[in-house]
């Protein structure tokens, strides 16, 4: 690569520009030398100008605000830990030009090949090792290199059907190669997502640079996957993840979504005969092309790591069978060790009879004796890196005190073929804006190089990382640095093709509900029932923190004392508040029940559950449930000590319209699949037993049973529909008639049942069988026969152990539908070893 | 000596088990002497799918899955195994010698041993495992002299003790307490060995079960049993069993080999349901009159 031209570069004066000063000994992106702006970024640089800063700063903003919207996360529900962390992303982006663009894909797409020969050889024939080329310790000490999967046959011979390479530019304007990611590259989806960010936030200046688009390559990427299965014409494709407690889970969630594959866990496949499968409510469905996103050794934890349960029991001895295929084949990681670099050029002369196009960076691996002394020698300026442990951090021989640098030494000199020496390499330098200046930072650009139908295809663009500070060594996500969008220019016009094209040989995956994974189903009927349950708290706290407030009326005191004494009998409040107590005392409890973290039936904590659930299904929802989910959580409050009554029922206000924005989501946006049905039945069976639970919670406490009313109509929206019919103070009759029997009220228990018993109808068999309905019908009927009205007069004279019966019966009877639709569609039983 | 080994587990399930996946490594390799004069392995339920293949250590290897719901798995493994004791070599190299010659960047009889010179799953080198076996390893001891001395110290300084481990059990702890059975003897054998450079490699097998008249009952016995071998140049691999203090002859029978323990677990397997379960494990070594 050679050093890029400055000639028609004028230097910028004005504005923010003139304040940019990048260090002198490294490479500025932007900026050459003397301070003139490098001639690909000049349509960008005139366009910033004319914006200001002023501009800039509300393209910023937008830019966050784009990101808290679509949630994107990097690690954020790692519940109990405080590691979450949003995805950072830069307003401006990294350019590079089309000519230099040019010069670096062969390059890459050969050090693809490269690796992929040295896999293969090392899984096979080991002709690397008998020759000299590639010493055998090097694998030998690597536990990254999977004796299980040696003599493997891969699909079409392709270990890398992804490959990340992160480069890195020196002083001389050359790129270097720092590493390989090659097991299951991560930063794909960031990369989509700030595209999709970047140029929505400076489209004018998108357009006008005219950036080639990056739709191709996930084409390309999308038929590489389908041409892994040979055996079949319309491969089953699935994404596995590690789960939502995986750093990077956002982006398998999107990548999903985009690439239109279902998100599945390790125990959602299964290996019957040598073959995977996924469950399904259907049953079965063959699997054929897994893109993993689980490190290679918790893949199996049959062949492998037998500590965890990620991955899928059975799965090496269906790769070893050649039954499915694996985005990137099992083993993968053991050429991920940054002391293979030291032996890359020789092996490219060996064999591919070629030069690297993109150098190394210089690297020693210390299992051999003249690079360990080199390396000991050369401490006070190298970097030194693990052999084999991926994320270990890497020393800085230059900021070691003499003491910790003779430890080092002598832990090299303990286990030497554990270390590698590295060059230390002056990152080069772009322009992040803070919101106040442009500031120069160093830059990591992650390529991204996928196996095509017939060959390899680069991405152009990739996800550019700067590093938190301007002089932090480190550049990496979880150091809390930065990302940015990456524009290749292109030579000539733009074609724009449609981000994931739907081909005809698109799995049947996609079609019908036909692929929704058992476990899936199982959350979202979760998250019906949880979401529910927070909506029932929510309600129940506002009827009474608004009292407390003084936004009730004239019977706010009598109201607060009767609703105390019946949430005591549901245990919601501690039984001294059956009693006397002051409003200070019920406020503080209450303010517990909706702040307590460690309260598991608190609005806080319900939310995370709920939060949780969500991650959990993310792919399943659309980009706007999934933006008021989201903003549910982000908008919550968190700072809790003067809280005053009037304020938190401000903010349950706004909890219940972003539940009511749900469940309008639900009703009108998802297809009437069984997700759906799940999701649906779920919410009805919990809506029904809280209103079952608390009317009978009402008939057991109140005497007179006229205070009570009021609430219990507000807490259950029905204090419009009792005014409009009635015209006249709650009486108990006519209440529970509304509240239980009116099946055109949507709150009543009489309108759940039904929706209830009609979802049951429509349920699919689980493995050919149909799950027992009637004894819920059975309980269903004897609401609807019931003459509520008549239960309710003698209620009130004093006789309510009939109505109290029924209720209790409807209440067993929605416990016991819940538990035979959990044992029928989701028991599927985590393995575990034996 | 001619054997007929059966080697039977028994997995007794509190509920049934829908799928099971099994490895196992039972079949007795064949060796210069030993001889597998035939070998039947019994699956109860029978396996809905069953392949063989040699590892990368090249020991026998079988892949099986129950896909029916059971609550009993019986694996049976019976080998007729006839085994001469190896001719020791009468001399051997310095140690020293010999951790030069695995050592090179071509691969070779020699440098193939390196995938028994690192670290493994439950055996990390280290410095403390250094400092044991120096005592065993002055300059310019013969291996062979190095590795008797060394089995027959971790014999003394170590008790038999079947409570005071489990798989799980960290060597370092095995070190601390002095206490384990025969797979932390063997394990701790190889980490000496390795932390000095050397490479060592752990075998799992079988120890005859009738003792000889008028000789003690080894222990080890009536169970699977585990030692290791060190390499020496120009011989190949030599088996020292540091929890009987002695270098195995024509009563230890060889199944399998490999970095560690989980490199050949006998059986190991990934269930799905069963609950709790119960564990037998009976091995039965009779000589056969010749």
């Amino acid at each position: 690569m050679s050093p890029l031209s400055t000639t028609a570069a004028a230097p910028l004066t004005t504005g923010f520009f003139a304040d940019y000063r990048p260090p002198a000994e490294v490479f500025d992106e932007m900026q050459a030398a003397g301070g003139a702006v490098r001639p690909h970024w000049q349509e960008l640089a005139r366009r910033l100008e004319r914006l200001g800063a002023e501009g800039l700063r509300e393209r910023r903003e937008n830019v966050r605000g784009l990101l808290r919207e679509h949630g994107v996360t990097y690690n954020v529900f790692a519940e109990g830990r405080s590691a979450e962390r949003r995805w950072e992303l830069g307003t401006l982006p990294l350019i590079i030009a089309a000519e230099e663009w040019a010069r670096l894909v062969p390059g890459l797409i050969q050090r693809t090949r490269l690796l992929n020969l040295v896999l293969a050889d090392i899984y096979g024939p080991q002709r690397l090792l008998r020759e000299g080329v590639l010493p055998p310790a090097l694998l030998q000490a690597n536990p990254g290199f999977l004796r299980p999967c040696h003599g493997m046959q891969v699909p079409r011979g392709i270990f890398l059907s992804l490959h990340a390479i992160d480069l890195t530019r020196a002083p001389d304007g050359r790129w270097w190669v720092l590493t390989d990611r090659t097991q299951a590259p991560s930063g794909l989806g960031y990369a989509l997502e700030n595209r999709s960010i970047v140029s929505r936030v400076l489209p004018e200046e998108f357009r006008a640079c005219r950036v080639e688009r990056t739709a191709a390559f996930f084409a390309e990427r999308r038929a590489g996957l389908q041409a892994m299965a040979p055996w079949t014409e319309t491969p089953n494709i699935v994404l596995l993840t590690p789960g939502p407690l995986s750093e990077t889970y956002f982006e398998h969630a999107y990548l999903a979504r985009q690439f239109g594959l279902p998100l599945v866990e390790g125990g959602d496949l299964t290996v019957r005969d040598r073959s995977v499968f996924l469950k399904t409510l259907d049953g079965l469905q063959r699997v054929d092309v897994i893109v993993r996103r689980v490190d290679d050794t918790y893949c199996d934890p049959l062949e492998l790591r037998g500590d965890s349960f990620l991955g899928v029991p059975g799965l090496v001895e269906a790769a070893r069978a050649g039954r499915v295929a694996i985005s990137n084949a099992l083993g993968s990681g053991a050429v991920e060790s940054p002391a293979i670099l030291a032996f890359l050029p020789k092996l490219a002369r060996h064999l591919l009879d070629e030069e690297l196009q993109i150098p190394n960076v210089a690297t020693w691996w210390c299992g051999q004796e003249a690079a360990r002394e080199s390396t000991l020698r050369g401490l006070g300026t190298r970097v030194v890196k693990r052999s084999f442990v991926g994320h270990a951090e890497p020393a800085f021989g230059a900021g070691l005190s003499a003491e910790a640098r003779e430890k080092l030494a002598a832990r090299i000199r303990a286990n030497p073929e554990n270390y590698v020496g590295q060059e230390r390499v002056a990152l080069s330098t772009v322009p992040l804006w803070t919101g106040e200046r442009l500031e120069p930072r160093p830059l990591i650009l992650r390529c991204y190089v996928c196996a095509t139908v017939d060959g390899f295809a680069v991405m152009p663009g990739g996800l550019t990382r700067v590093s938190a500070t301007p002089d932090s060594p480190v550049v990496s996500s979880q150091h809390g640095g930065a990302s940015m969008d990456t524009w290749v220019l292109s030579a000539g016009p733009v074609e724009s093709v449609p981000m994931v094209e739907t081909s005809a040989a698109t799995a049947s995956f996609e079609r019908g509900h036909a692929a929704v994974p058992s476990r899936v189903v199982e959350n979202l009927f979760w998250l019906g029932r949880y979401a529910e349950r927070l909506e029932d708290t929510t309600r129940l706290l506002r009827t009474a923190l608004g009292r407390l407030a003084g936004e009730g009326g004239p019977g706010d005191e009598r109201e607060l004392a009767a609703l105390a004494r019946w949430l005591v009998v549901t245990e919601t409040l501690p039984e001294r508040f059956g009693k006397k107590f002051t409003p200070g005392e019920l406020a503080a409890a209450l303010r517990d029940l909706v702040f307590a973290r460690e309260e598991p039936g608190s609005v806080r904590a319900q939310l995370a559950r709920v939060g949780f659930l969500i991650a959990s299904v993310r792919d399943r929802l659309s980009g706007d449930t999934w933006r008021i989910l989201n903003q549910m959580q982000l908008e919550f409050p968190t700072t809790i000590r003067r809280a005053t009554p009037g304020s938190i029922v401000a903010a349950l206000h706004r909890l219940i319209i972003q539940l009511a924005a749900f469940s309008g989501m639900e009703m009108e946006n998802m297809t009437r699949g069984p997700a759906w049905r799940f999701l649906a039945v779920g919410r009805r069976l919990e809506r029904a037993i809280n209103v079952a639970t608390n009317v009978r919670a009402v008939l057991a406490t109140d005497p007179a049973r006229i205070d009570a009313l009021p609430p219990l109509l507000e807490y259950t929206d029905s204090t419009m529909t009792y005014r409009r019919r009635h015209f006249a103070q709650p009486e108990l009759p006519a209440t529970l008639d509304l509240l239980l029997a009116d099946v055109s009220n949507p709150r009543s228990l009489a309108f759940q049942c039904r929706a209830i018993s009609r979802h049951c109808d429509e349920l699919p068999a689980a493995n050919g069988t149909r799950p027992d309905f009637a004894p819920f019908l059975q309980v269903v009927a004897r609401l609807t026969v019931a003459n509520i009205p008549a239960l309710g007069e003698a209620a009130r004279s004093g006789e309510p152990a009939r109505l109290e019966a029924l209720l209790g019966e409807i209440i067993d009877g929605c416990s016991a539908l819940s538990e035979l639709l959990g044992a029928t569609y989701f028991s599927h039983v985590i393995p575990r070893l034996s | 000596m001619l054997y007929d080994v059966t080697h039977r587990t028994t997995y007794t399930y509190e509920s049934d088990v829908s799928i099971s996946h099994h490895v196992a490594h039972l079949r007795p390799r064949a060796l210069r002497w030993q001889e597998l004069q035939s070998f039947a392995l019994e699956i109860m339920p029978e396996p809905n799918t069953l392949a063989e293949r040699t590892d990368f250590h090249e020991t026998p290897t079988t892949f099986f899955t129950i896909e029916k719901p059971h609550a009993e798995l019986v694996v049976t493994a019976r080998s007729r195994v006839r085994v001469a004791a190896p001719v020791l070599p009468r001399q051997s190299p310095a140690w020293e010698t010999v951790r030069a010659a695995c050592a090179g960047d071509v691969l070779s009889e020699a440098t193939a041993t390196g995938e028994f010179r690192f670290d493994s799953r439950h055996i990390v080198r280290s410095a403390a495992f250094a400092d044991y076996a120096a005592a065993s390893f002055p300059a310019g001891q013969p291996l062979l002299d190095g590795l008797r001395d060394l089995t027959s110290r971790i014999f003394r300084d170590f008790k038999f003790d079947k409570r005071a481990t489990t798989v799980a059990t960290p060597l370092l702890d095995f070190f601390q307490n002095r206490r384990g059975v025969c797979q932390d003897f063997a394990h701790f054998g190889i980490a000496c060995l390795r932390s000095l450079g050397l490479p060592a490699r752990y075998v799992s097998g079988y120890l005859e079960t009738i003792p000889p008249p008028g000789k003690k009952r080894l222990i080890g016995a009536d169970a699977s049993h585990a030692w290791l071998a060190a390499w020496c140049p120009g011989y190949g691999w030599i088996d020292a069993d540091p929890t009987n203090n002695l270098l195995p002859g024509d009563r230890h029978i060889t199944v399998a080999w490999g970095r560690d323990f989980s490199d050949v677990s006998p059986l190991r397997g990934v269930v799905v349901g069963g609950g709790e379960h119960e564990l037998e494990v009976s091995v039965d070594v009779a000589p056969l009159a010749e």
